[in-house]
């Protein structure tokens, strides 16, 4: 009979929740490792085309980065815009954009500068030729276009 | 009051306050690498620059892409698929043909030869840039011949021309330039498998060992792309 009540009175032992604080820190971790701070806000919207011959960019310290897309908000049409850092901006501005990049950064590195071209890809060539065409004239003859991984051939 | 001991901390907020830095971390961080098409851009040309002196037709392979996102290469219509086919057979010139760059063998004789003599040029003008670049290429390809033996040397001027129209789509110009280096790095990789046992783009740049190796390939295949100087081809 006591036999009975004892086991009906037993509660479940608790399960221990001593370590959940370690795996969620080994989470933490993981995601400080292997992501990048956001730098900037898209204000366009770009969705980049695909390519299979990549390089990865080494120093992100040293990338500049100009966004060409059409812009998330609506108001603005649908043509694309440019946006440098956090603003949208025209033409003319990127000279003075790259100057001012140029005057941030040590001596040593300026030549390691690389301007990272993020370009949506139905936007047409005729923009982005005159950004190039202003990069070249700034000088800033390093450049990337930012790609994803993938099949070129069915873009 | 003695007996009772030291009180345990409770651990429990603990795993919360975790949380709330991952979603933190979540939400400020992006996942995205950043990997792309690096390329270099011409420097500015000053208005006064005289002309170039013209390169023979042959030695220039010529990509034209429309606002149609059409392809014209060497003056026939092409489809993007057969591009890559077409850089590697402008590159190797396999069937000797007169329409496509005339390689050259190079040997060490020849190399020597000019090294010793752009030396002594350089010594009787040491500040020539000029002289200095054109050193630093033989040296290059002295490299070249040490690592992989005599090779076809594509003519100097031989250069890939790309030219666009502002209408082309953005994702098609991508396309071309990729296809263009696909074609590049393929004869690269399979020069680099044979002399060296892996392909070239497992090569690290930041290895002492395998620079000299990167310098020789690059001296045999050199990626030469050029962009035209913007203008409209005309819109429809």
């Amino acid at each position: 009979m006591s036999k009975f009540g004892r086991k009906g009175k037993k509660k479940n032992p608790e399960i221990s929740t001593a370590s959940l604080p370690d795996i969620i820190f080994m989470l933490l971790f993981f995601f400080m490792v292997v992501t990048v701070m956001r730098e900037d806000d898209p204000k366009v919207k770009i969705s980049k085309p695909n390519a299979t011959e990549t390089e990865k960019l080494e120093k992100k310290s040293l990338v500049d980065y100009i966004n060409v897309g059409p812009p998330v908000n609506k108001i603005l049409g649908t043509e694309p815009l440019i946006q440098l850092d956090d603003s949208f901006a025209d033409l003319s501005d990127i000279r003075q954009w790259i100057e001012d990049n140029r005057e941030r950064r040590d001596e040593a590195e300026k030549p390691a500068i690389t301007t990272s071209l993020k370009v949506d890809k139905d936007t047409r060539m005729g923009i982005v030729t005159d950004i190039k065409q202003e990069l070249r004239e700034a000088n800033a003859l390093k450049i990337n276009y930012s790609v994803n991984k993938g099949s070129a051939i069915d873009n | 009051m003695a007996r009772r001991g030291l009180q345990e901390i409770n651990a429990g907020s603990m795993a919360d306050i975790a949380f709330l830095l991952l979603i933190f971390f979540l939400v400020t961080t992006t996942m995205d690498q950043d990997i792309g098409i690096l390329r270099q851009l011409p420097p500015p040309v000053p208005d006064d620059m005289e002309k170039p002196p013209e390169v023979k037709q042959r030695n220039v392979y010529e990509v034209l892409v429309n606002s149609n996102d059409q392809l014209l290469v060497e003056g026939q219509r092409m489809d993007i698929r057969d591009l890559k086919a077409g850089a590697i057979e402008f590159y190797t010139n396999p069937s000797q043909s007169p329409d496509l760059p005339q390689l050259t063998r190079v040997s060490r004789t020849v190399v020597q030869d000019n090294l010793n003599k752009l030396r002594q040029a350089l010594s009787e003008d040491p500040e020539n840039k000029e002289i200095k670049d054109k050193i630093e290429t033989w040296e290059d390809k002295l490299i070249a011949i040490e690592l992989i033996g005599d090779y076809s040397e594509l003519p100097s001027s031989a250069l890939i021309s790309l030219q666009n129209d502002r209408g082309t789509s953005y994702d098609m110009y991508i396309s071309v330039q990729n296809e263009l280096s696909a074609g590049v790095n393929e004869l690269r990789n399979t020069l680099s498998e044979e002399k060296f046992g892996v392909p070239y783009s497992a090569l690290n740049t930041s290895d002492d060992n395998d620079k000299p190796k990167i310098k020789a390939i690059r001296a045999v295949y050199p990626q030469r792309i050029s962009e035209a100087e913007p203008k409209d081809l005309g819109t429809n």
